[in-house]
């Protein structure tokens, strides 16, 4: 069958569709023929030619991306819950409203490609391949955790996955994520390293540091600035002089995306992946926006208004990434909209069932304060300054 | 010389000791600890002079002897003597060396490393030798130069940050106390970084308060880190080449006043553990624990000590963190005085845990209270006589001795 191309008109929400010229049914996730969407905001490039606005994905694509997101939505919700039943407790914080930058990125790469990110990183760790009751656990502090509850919120971890976490440190990630890089390019990987930051962290000078290093070194590293326009409570335009980030590389090329869109990140990504490879950092700005506060102890609503936060929601506003990519597949007829109500019951379901397991993991031995301070083996064998295991009897 | 196969001779509980495996533990290269290639062929060298580790080399080497560095004896060279003679920043170079051909992760980060070949010309020669792919030289970035070689390690590879001068490292605390000691344990054991940081500290010559900094003090809480000074250019190679092996993040500590010492060192390869003490000289009166350039101080005031009829025993505690309890406790039992003598300040410095540490576990042994010679809680002045009173002299130590003793 002739891959039917579809094309979307121009940038009004409810333009005439095109239908298919072949009368397809209903089509199922094993149908791989290729859409080409167009993004609904274009590329700004700076010092480099923006790629082309046209995506190509498969309806099968769409589909994983919608359960995808549904996914992270639903368990960035269920965090909230847990966080006010007291299950969860320190820092939350929720990146709800920000899916589609997970979800694109990994459409474009591969896990041999290295993420990392800061501490909005329960998304990007079930994107990565980490599965539900590993990120509830680590949230609740059980045994089964990620990084076996000894990390919390902030630091989730998965190594065979290339995903350095986690950190909490505003921008410290990123010349960790420049030195994945590094390696990468010692080792001759042939693969490349996404470090992520927010707005809040694109102002600390480490980053600048990094860039420049990676620059010179030609190193495979891109740089993402996820910017929900906050940093905490502070707006952009207060924290910086010049909030068009993906030009703050100056030397250094930079893309802006839409970053609510999970096609448009996906095509950045791709697009940055090969630049990387062969000619050195870029940075590439996601335009995109958290519904949550910046953590669960802020309310979100001191800094601006709720009817901004419900503006970006609306439907008729168009750039929930979760709204937008149910809106492309009822468009494109690639499931009927009753399917996409099953997956967010399916969806549902999962992460209930996730936290009930994660609720029955063991908390732990107070023998494990003392694991994994150091590795065991050549030329290490105690914890202490006295060089001896301090067994603490705890009550 | 103290033996120290015996029971754990310390209280709290711990791995039963056999009679074979002392608390030391035989330091075995593990074959976990590299990628494939590996040639097991160094010795592990103790302090008493005994030999342990899996693998002897296949050249059937005889024992090498522990070689005490004291200032006078070390010029002698007749060329009959085995081994060879050389610098302190030379062994470095020399351990350097022989871990990057050994293991091709090894690399080198930091200021003019590269082709100006080291500010204290400990990695001259290496870039031409390895490219410039493994001998990096940085921008003056230390923050994001030494979170590279974090994010670097993470991956598998061996990075060796250099600090110009360890106070510089003080841009870097973020990442070194964050990053570096505690990535093992928030990630639950997936990642490990072996790397090593090192560069010359404490007070040189006139070099001013910001150049003339113990970072050791800084640095010793940070949970995960390993720390370890050298003195001597045979423990200088031996602590280089075991930092860079060790899975474990390590902070070496050289001295900048120490890098043109002289020494000969075996020709034979060999690798010291990074949580022995070293015994510098044997004695029965006072326990003198020092590291790095006071050891030096200390043994100049030992021959002032020993023609008053004193009898010191001189330990270089080398490992800063974690110490090395057996060797400094076994010390404490034979003579029951104790004298810390240290360069970094009084305040929150290694002295003072050491104290600490010595308090807990060997209250019972001493006769007398601690003394602890630190240097002044003050910037180091540039003024020279200004410089020498805010670090401990041999004459203070040998007061210090005198008063322990009476």
């Amino acid at each position: 069958m002739a891959a039917a191309l579809l094309r979307r008109a121009s940038t009004s929400p409810s333009a005439s569709l095109l239908r298919p010229l072949s009368g397809r049914l209903f089509s199922s996730s094993s149908d791989e023929s290729v859409l080409s969407i167009e993004t609904s905001v274009p590329f700004t490039g700076h010092k480099i030619e923006p790629p082309s606005r046209m995506v190509d994905t498969t309806p099968k694509e769409l589909l994983s991306f919608f359960s995808d997101m549904a996914l992270m939505r639903r368990m960035e919700i269920a965090a909230d819950s847990l966080y006010k039943a007291k299950l969860i407790r320190g820092f939350c914080h929720l990146y709800d409203g920000q899916e589609a930058v997970a979800v694109g990125m990994e459409a474009a790469i591969t896990k041999a490609d290295g993420i990392i990110t800061a501490y909005r990183d329960h998304c990007t760790f079930l994107g990565r391949g980490g599965n539900l009751v590993q990120a509830f656990s680590e949230l609740m502090g059980r045994q089964a955790g990620c990084s076996n509850g000894k990390g919390g919120s902030m630091h989730f971890y998965k190594k065979d996955a290339s995903f350095y976490g986690g950190h909490g440190i505003v921008g410290a990630q990123v010349p960790l994520g420049c030195g994945v890089a590094f390696a990468q390019k010692y080792n001759k990987e042939g693969a490349v390293t996404f470090a992520l930051y927010g707005d809040g962290a694109a102002n600390q000078g480490q980053l600048f540091e990094a860039l420049n290093i990676s620059a010179l070194w030609d190193l495979p590293a891109i740089l993402v600035c996820e910017n929900n326009h906050y940093g905490m409570g502070t707006a952009e335009w207060r924290a910086a002089k010049s909030p068009a980030y993906y030009k703050r590389g100056d030397y250094v090329p930079g893309l802006k995306v839409d970053g609510m869109d999970a096609l448009a990140v996906k095509q950045a990504c791709k697009f940055a992946k090969e630049y990387a490879l062969s000619n050195g950092p870029i940075i590439l700005e996601m335009d995109t926006y958290r519904y949550h506060g910046h953590s669960m102890s802020d309310p979100g609503s001191t800094y601006r208004t709720r009817d901004e936060i419900s503006g970006v929601r609306q439907v008729s506003r168009e750039r929930d990434p979760i709204e937008r990519v149910r809106k492309l597949i009822l468009a494109h007829d690639i499931a009927p909209a009753s399917e996409l109500k099953d997956i967010e019951k399916e969806v549902r379901k999962q992460v209930d069932d996730a936290i009930a397991q994660a609720k029955e993991s063991p908390m732990h031995d107070p023998s494990e304060l003392f694991t994994n301070v150091y590795v065991k083996g050549y030329g290490a064998e105690s914890f202490g300054a006295d060089r001896k295991e301090i067994r603490a009897t705890l009550p | 010389m103290a033996s120290l196969q015996m029971a754990a001779l310390l209280s709290a509980p711990s791995t039963p000791v056999t009679s074979d495996r002392v608390r030391l533990g035989p330091l075995r290269l593990s074959a976990s600890s590299s990628s494939a290639a590996r040639n097991g062929g160094a010795l592990v060298v103790r302090s008493e002079a005994k030999v342990s580790g899996g693998g002897v080399s296949a050249r059937g080497l005889s024992l090498i002897t522990h070689a005490v560095a004291e200032k006078a004896a070390a010029a002698s060279s007749a060329d009959s003597k085995p081994g060879h003679e050389l610098l302190l920043f030379e062994a470095l170079r020399e351990g350097l060396d022989e871990e990057m051909e050994r293991d091709p992760t090894v690399c080198v980060m930091g200021e003019d490393v590269g082709h100006y070949g080291g500010s204290y010309k400990v990695t001259k020669g290496l870039a031409t030798k390895y490219g410039d792919l493994r001998v990096l030289d940085t921008p003056i970035a230390e923050n994001s130069f030494t979170g590279m070689g974090i994010g670097s390690a993470m991956t598998g590879l061996r990075p060796v940050v250099e600090g110009m001068n360890m106070g510089f490292l003080l841009l870097a605390y973020n990442q070194i106390s964050n990053n570096c000691g505690m990535l093992h344990y928030t990630s639950g054991g997936q990642f490990k970084i072996p790397i090593v940081i090192r560069g010359p500290g404490g007070v040189g010559r006139q070099l001013g308060a910001e150049h003339s900094q113990r970072l050791e003090s800084y640095f010793q809480s940070i949970p995960g880190l390993q720390m370890v000074a050298c003195s001597t250019p045979y423990n200088a190679k031996g602590l280089m080449k075991a930092a860079i092996r060790s899975e474990n993040p390590v902070v070496l500590f050289e001295h900048v006043l120490l890098y043109n010492l002289k020494e000969r060192i075996p020709d034979e390869e060999y690798v010291l553990s990074l949580e022995e003490a070293e015994m510098v000289r044997p004695g029965e009166h006072v326990t003198i624990l020092t590291y790095s350039r006071m050891r030096y101080h200390v043994m100049q005031a030992a021959k002032t000590l020993v023609n008053k009829g004193y009898d010191p025993e001189v330990i270089d505690i080398r490992s800063l963190k974690p110490f090395d309890l057996y060797t400094i406790g076994n010390s404490i039992k034979k003579t029951h005085r104790v004298l810390i003598v240290e360069e970094c300040m009084r305040t929150g410095g290694i002295g003072a845990s050491l104290r600490s540490a010595i308090i807990d576990n060997f209250w019972d042994y001493l006769d007398a209270p601690i003394l602890c010679l630190s240097s002044q809680d003050v910037p180091t002045p540039y003024a020279g006589t200004l410089e020498n009173w805010t670090v401990v002299q041999p004459e203070q130590i040998v007061a210090a001795v005198e008063q322990l003793c009476k």
